[in-house]
């Protein structure tokens, strides 16, 4: 009896094994799972990875911020503050890889998701160099050669000889073991043009590089974030009665709130309380976007004196106030500037420049053949970004393959802070 | 004596606006123009803004110039003093002493709060600045700590330019001022009187030498600075001033109506 029963128990216990043994691999595999939490890829957008989601970062690193002269020029008196580019860095004390972080579309090195991604990139023992869009107005003025952003292959070159500008006030100080690249949105985009510019010039012969939530072709993401201004009820006209709304409506928080602070955290307590609709979202997303094409289109006519927005002939002094130019310039979108000013700018300094022609060569698939040899590129991407038209995301793993990294959801640059995502980032450069 | 001595800050503050008034009072904001006529942009304002359309509300502006010149003087200050003071202070404080002088002015500016709650009838508001200060005074040693947070007493910010509002008085123009930045006439008024009127009492409560009075003054003032992130000319926006001046505006709005 006794052996009987320990026979039972025996498999008892091997039953329970196999029980425990079958939960253990469901857990495993939820774990793998993904599970950002904003399912809407509008909100995901807009608000970002929510405070209690997010990785954990150090909340301080030895960031330095400086500024440098990149060009010997003198910049329009308009932009006197812009002369030269405001840059951060944070060293590590041993010898270590070094990454460079480029901004997106209209923001700055020092911007929420670039100080982020160097606190990572820090925490995980890289130095890290960061360095505002190309599109920024402080690009713009103090680095960018020609005074008109936008071009892939030209933004490229400017960001290559503002990196090599900086290294050199480096090297002396550091010891570095190897370079990598990164960037998100338009800072992914340009990233994949600076990495093959690379190929080219070896100063930094990036071991890796990281194109984060890149739009494939620039002119069809710029017409889908033009186009969501249309989201304003009764169009961009009635700015004002939308902005008078949202004002309201946050008021109504701001009222009841605890805080007397207009922060981040108040911002995302009155995106709960007020909880928009798609189409609000969409259409503060298209205001985000407009404001950054304004600020670049006008600082950029500024640089040339073009005539897209200013006249020509007239010069803006120091205290120079812009009058209605400023709601002219917010008035008119990326496709705007792309057929008023940028297609007939380059055509004027090579007759053979088509305006489809620029089209299609502002875009990775200009660059396709060799993005499918560069085995040193990956790509981090989302199933839901709402910069990528339909289809558009098929790109990445058409011409990537495993090098493309694709989430179910997140929006545009959603999840960039999200633990998943931290992790792949710094693996990325780890391998 | 010591009266003329107590608002030697205020003073300083009127003398310094006066001084650069008369000098900046012929800064014009109208373009250069080269040549007899104006070229055509590819986009004018005739040809985009509608003409009944409506502009975001904001403060009237007609000493821009001076505005304008002001806020670049406020960035050179910035960058070549203030800034430096405020890293250097960083730099010397542990972050508890930095803490701490932070809730020590904190709880001292509650003064204003409390005052301006009375003169706006905020009973509640009123009662819960009282609490505040009676804790962080006495527990809290003499404000150094914030034990009132934690115990879930609410914090406000009631100042005298509010009290103005509340009691129907308009912003009046657009007023940068030196060091301080954006404010409107009615507000620069009401940081002035709620400054004089702290001195005031401060000098009730303590009899400091004229040192100890500008020791009082400089800290303060490098730890307000401390805690605030903007740096100018650093949005990326080639219309920050109007910008500034737009949100200020809200802002204000939205704490009056608060």
């Amino acid at each position: 009896m006794a052996a009987h029963s320990s026979m039972v128990n025996a498999n008892m216990m091997s039953y329970r094994k196999l029980l425990l043994g079958l939960a253990a691999a469901l857990l495993s595999s939820n774990a793998l799972a993904y599970d950002f939490p904003i399912e809407n890829r509008w909100k995901a957008t807009v608000v970002g990875t929510p405070p209690d989601y997010r990785a954990e970062l150090p909340e301080k690193i030895p960031l330095k911020k400086r500024r440098i002269e990149i060009f010997d020029r003198e910049v329009p008196e308009a932009l006197w503050h812009d002369q030269e580019l405001r840059y951060s860095y944070a060293l590590q004390k041993d010898p270590a890889p070094l990454v460079f972080l480029i901004a997106g579309t209209g923001a700055s090195y020092d911007g929420g998701k670039n100080t982020n991604m160097g606190k990572a990139f820090y925490d995980a023992g890289f130095h890290i160099v960061s360095i505002s869009s190309p599109t920024h107005m402080n690009f713009v003025v103090a680095a960018n050669s020609t005074g008109v952003p936008g071009h892939a292959y030209q933004d490229a070159e400017d960001l290559y000889r503002v990196m090599e500008t900086i290294w050199a006030t480096l090297e002396d100080r550091i010891e570095v073991t190897d370079f990598y690249v990164t960037g998100y949105s338009l800072g992914g985009f340009n990233t994949a043009f600076v990495t093959r510019l690379d190929e080219e010039r070896q100063v930094f012969n990036f071991r890796k590089a990281l194109l984060i939530n890149p739009p494939v072709r620039l002119y069809s993401s710029i017409s889908m974030l033009d186009r969501m201004l249309e989201n304003i009820p009764g169009g961009v006209d009635n700015f004002y009665q939308f902005y008078n709304r949202l004002v309201e409506e946050i008021g109504r928080v701001y009222k009841r709130a605890d805080s007397v602070e207009i922060g981040e955290d108040f911002l995302y307590q009155a995106f709960n309380a007020v909880n928009p609709d798609n189409e609000e979202l969409a259409a503060l997303i298209g205001v985000s976007f407009r404001i950054s094409s304004a600020n670049m289109a006008y600082t950029s006519d500024l640089m040339t004196d073009f005539g897209y927005i200013k006249p020509a002939n007239m010069i803006m002094t120091k205290n120079s106030s812009p009058g209605l130019m400023m709601p002219v310039a917010h008035r008119l979108g990326f496709t705007d500037f792309f057929h008023a000013y940028f297609f007939p700018y380059h055509q004027a300094r090579d007759p053979s420049v088509t305006r489809s022609g620029l089209i299609e060569a502002m875009s990775l698939t200009d660059i396709e053949d060799y993005l499918r040899s560069a085995e040193k590129i990956e790509v981090m991407h989302n199933e839901d970004d709402i910069i990528l038209a339909p289809g558009e995301i098929d790109f990445f793993p058409r011409v990537f393959g495993e090098r493309a990294k694709i989430y179910p959801r997140g929006g545009h640059c959603g999840n960039m802070d999200y633990p998943d995502n931290v992790a792949h980032m710094i693996g990325v450069f780890q391998e | 004596m010591t009266k003329t001595q107590n608002s030697l800050p205020a003073r300083l503050l009127m003398a310094f606006l006066l001084a650069t008034s008369l000098l900046t009072a012929g800064c014009s904001t109208v373009p250069v123009q080269v040549g007899d006529t104006l070229d055509e942009p590819v986009f004018s304002a005739e040809r985009i803004v509608r003409e009944d359309t409506d502009y975001v509300e904001t403060f009237p502006d007609p000493w821009e110039g001076f505005n304008r010149t002001m806020y670049r003087f406020n960035y050179r200050f910035d960058r070549y003093v203030f800034l430096p003071a405020v890293s250097a202070y960083q730099a010397v404080m542990p972050d508890f002493a930095e803490k701490g002088v932070h809730n020590f002015f904190t709880n001292f500016r509650q003064i204003s709060t409390l005052i301006n709650s009375i003169l706006q009838f905020e009973g509640v508001k009123a009662l819960e600045t009282t609490s505040r200060l009676l804790v962080n005074t006495t527990i809290g040693i003499l404000g150094l700590f914030d034990w009132a947070s934690p115990m879930g007493i609410p914090y406000h910010q009631e100042d005298f330019g509010q009290t103005l509002g509340v009691w129907g008085v308009g912003s009046g123009p657009y007023l940068v001022l030196p060091i301080m930045g954006p404010s409107s006439v009615r507000d620069g008024t009401g940081l002035l009187v709620d400054a004089v009127v702290r001195n005031e009492i401060r000098n009730e409560i303590v009899d400091l030498e004229t040192w100890q009075e500008w020791t009082w003054t400089i800290v303060d003032a490098i730890d307000t600075r401390a805690n605030v992130a903007f740096r100018y000319y650093e949005t990326g926006s080639p219309f920050e001033y109007e910008w500034v001046r737009m949100l200020y505006s809200t802002k204000r709005q939205l704490d009056i109506e608060k």
